[in-house]
């Protein structure tokens, strides 16, 4: 069991959760300034871990027709629409863009827009695409909530569903800060991204990172890629995007950093993504308290009813 | 029991439908940036088995203290009403529970651990705890009808002081499994749940304690009903403290507890509280009066738990109460540099 002090703050959480072979945590660096949304992320996550489909869907609101994450959609690419140039205006703040947000541009024509009417009915506008995941949070709500212990923390410092132990209580899922894990209609247990636990195992890369064509999706041990991923921010600064960040990076933060990171070129809402999402279980000990303090009231209300004489 | 499949861009429309009714805002609609407007979090996948767990588990444990209260004071009436009641309410927490699992008949791998992190694992201890002492204190009461002869002769004998201390086990453990409720829904992301923390045990608190008071007024004759009467006026005076808290205090995250049916809900549990309470002091020689009273008490605590419920429900289907409160967290401490 952890102890109070794990609750967060940086840790590494494999030894922390009592693994003495814990091996290099491992995780996920999401660079969303290369992601052409092809999508074979969430294809090949579906084919590897035998994820059943959600039927044909077609939401009308952008080329995303996936939505979020869900029980059957372990990586979900997210496509943002927005009216506004990809270079912001030169001393422009970055986010201070974030104001409109996503917007449905109509489905392209067979040429580029502005093109027969001219330069003057061009809008500006830009398309990112990220391809979201479970974080693998440091410090996991779903893993802190679960009255079954069917979440675990594994070897890797990832976090995973054993799925013959759940029984579907579905604490998890609202306990979740980022919304990710979810229950599967008709089966009623909780599912979501095992990071490949059986491949890591056998020392094989993820399936979503190993499909992706433009390594957008990084795997690898968690410290390497924090390193990697400060330098990409640099250099995409130097070229003059200010607008390039880290999120879910940060062991300080609320969750610990994530086990998946991302870097995004716009404020993290615009993804669909908490701006600051923080571990319920950080709260747990002053809810107890008052709790207690709630159940002693409760109790000396009932002993002073009854000593209270007898009209 | 689960609901047919449905294509999953269904469930999300249904998100950017639903919003924007007739319900006047009290808080201006507040600017934030989202993905096409779609939860960020996902909704809890409780559906109304938990707000009515809720409601029993609180009666159980409000009727379970009268009982004790009776039993140690010499008023059999509320002690029976108060063991009878608690039973049932318990048996029905049970299955609600159990009822609302993805997985029911996979409850028991609930007990494979014990998690203090997970309040819904030290529920379920707690309820492992109470709902056996509050069975054998209400069978006791089944003593009087045992033949006095024979091996049911000696369960006569034996089962009044069993039940005693059955009752006073259950009386015991009935404040904790009123108020970690409290902590099952604050300790998820649920931002008006979790916002909500100090203030959501006090509130079960108090609807478990005028819930309890509701029965003994219901099934007492007056002269056995005082106590009631004071538990009931103590209990909504928590109750009624708390939920104005949550209405007032969290801003933004107030707004799902006083607006569409969460807001009805609450505003209902208020005046049923209310009449309950007065009808309780002025029905000191009515047996109708005091009656009614105690049905009005156990109707707010209907109410006020169903409201609770969805108003968390409501502010996780909303992008907005999770992006706002957050977004300003982060500004105001870039603020602070
Ligand atoms: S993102 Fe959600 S589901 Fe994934 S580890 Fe963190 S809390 Fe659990
Ligand atoms: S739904 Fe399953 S994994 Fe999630 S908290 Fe409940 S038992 Fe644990």
């Amino acid at each position: 069991m952890p102890d109070a002090d794990s609750r967060h703050g940086p840790l590494d959480p494999a030894p922390d959760a009592g693994w003495t072979d814990a091996r290099p945590r491992m995780g996920f660096f999401t660079d969303t300034s290369v992601c052409i949304g092809c999508k074979a992320c969430e294809v090949a996550c579906k084919e590897w871990n035998d994820v059943p489909g959600s039927g044909l869907d077609l939401l009308g609101m952008s080329y995303d027709n996936t939505g979020a994450l869900t029980a059957n959609s372990w990586r979900h690419v997210a496509f943002v629409e927005q009216p506004r140039p990809a270079a912001p205006a030169a001393g422009a703040l970055p986010g201070a863009s974030a104001a409109a947000g996503p917007q449905f541009l109509g489905m392209p024509g067979a040429r580029p827009p502005g093109r027969d009417t001219g330069a003057q009915t061009r809008s500006d506008f830009r398309w990112l695409m990220m391809s979201d995941v479970c974080k693998h949070c440091t410090h996991a709500a779903c893993l802190d909530v679960c009255p079954t212990g069917s979440l675990f923390r594994t070897e890797f410092g990832t976090v995973v569903v054993q799925e013959d132990i759940c029984n579907g209580c579905g604490y998890c899922i609202s306990a979740c800060p980022y919304g990710v894990i979810d229950q599967r209609r008709g089966d009623g247990r909780a599912w979501k991204c095992t990071l490949c636990y059986d491949r890591l195992g056998a020392g094989l890369t993820p399936a979503c990172a190993q499909a992706c064509p433009t390594e957008s999706i990084q795997y690898g041990p968690l410290d390497e890629l924090r390193e990697r991923a400060a330098h990409r921010v640099a250099t995409l600064h130097e070229r003059g995007v200010p607008q390039a960040r880290l999120y879910g990076h940060d062991p300080t933060d609320g969750v610990g950093g994530d086990g998946a990171f991302f870097l995004l070129l716009d404020e993290p809402e615009v993804y669909g993504l908490p701006p600051d999402p923080v571990v319920t279980t950080r709260d747990l000990p002053r809810m107890w308290k008052r709790a207690g303090l709630a159940a002693l009231a409760m109790a000396a209300a009932a002993v002073a009813a009854f000593v209270g004489g007898s009209s | 029991m689960s609901a047919p499949h449905r294509p999953v861009g269904d469930r999300f429309r249904r998100y950017r439908t639903g919003r924007g009714g007739g319900e006047q805002l009290t808080v201006p609609p507040a600017e934030f940036t989202s993905y096409y407007g779609r939860p960020v979090l996902k909704p809890p996948v409780w559906k109304w088995d938990i707000a009515a767990y809720l409601f029993t588990g609180g009666l159980a444990a409000g009727s379970s203290l009268l009982a004790a209260g009776g039993q140690l004071t010499g008023r059999p009436a509320l002690r029976r009403a108060g063991r009878v009641t608690s039973l049932a309410a318990v048996t029905a927490s049970a299955y609600f529970l159990v009822n609302d699992l993805g997985r029911p008949a996979r409850f028991h791998h609930m007990l494979r651990v014990a998690k203090p992190t997970s309040p819904m694992s030290v529920g379920t201890w707690i309820l492992t705890v109470f709902g056996p002492a509050a069975g054998v204190a209400a069978v006791a009461e089944a003593a009087p009808w045992l033949p006095e002869r024979g091996a049911l002769g000696v369960g006569r004998r034996l089962l009044p002081g069993v039940g005693r201390a059955a009752g006073l086990v259950a009386a015991a453990t009935a404040p904790a499994l009123a108020t970690y409720t409290g902590v099952l829904l604050a300790d998820t992301a649920v931002p008006s749940w979790h916002e909500a923390y100090p203030e959501l045990p006090a509130i079960f608190a108090g609807s478990a304690l005028a819930s309890g008071a509701g029965v003994g007024l219901l099934a007492a004759p007056c002269a056995q009903a005082g106590p009631a009467r004071r538990m009931a006026v103590a209990g909504a005076a928590l109750e009624l403290w708390g939920a104005h808290r949550v209405e007032t205090r969290l801003g933004l995250l107030s707004e799902p507890y006083r607006t569409g049916a969460p807001g009805r809900l609450l505003r209902a549990g208020r005046t049923l509280t209310a009449a309950g309470v007065l009808g309780a002091l002025a029905g000191r020689r009515s047996r109708l009066l005091s009656g009614l009273s105690g049905a009005a008490l156990l109707a707010a605590s209907v109410a006020t738990r169903f409201g609770i419920f969805h108003g968390g429900v409501a502010s996780a289907r909303d992008p907005k109460y999770t992006v706002v409160p957050q977004r300003a967290r982060v500004d105001r401490r870039a603020a602070q540099g």
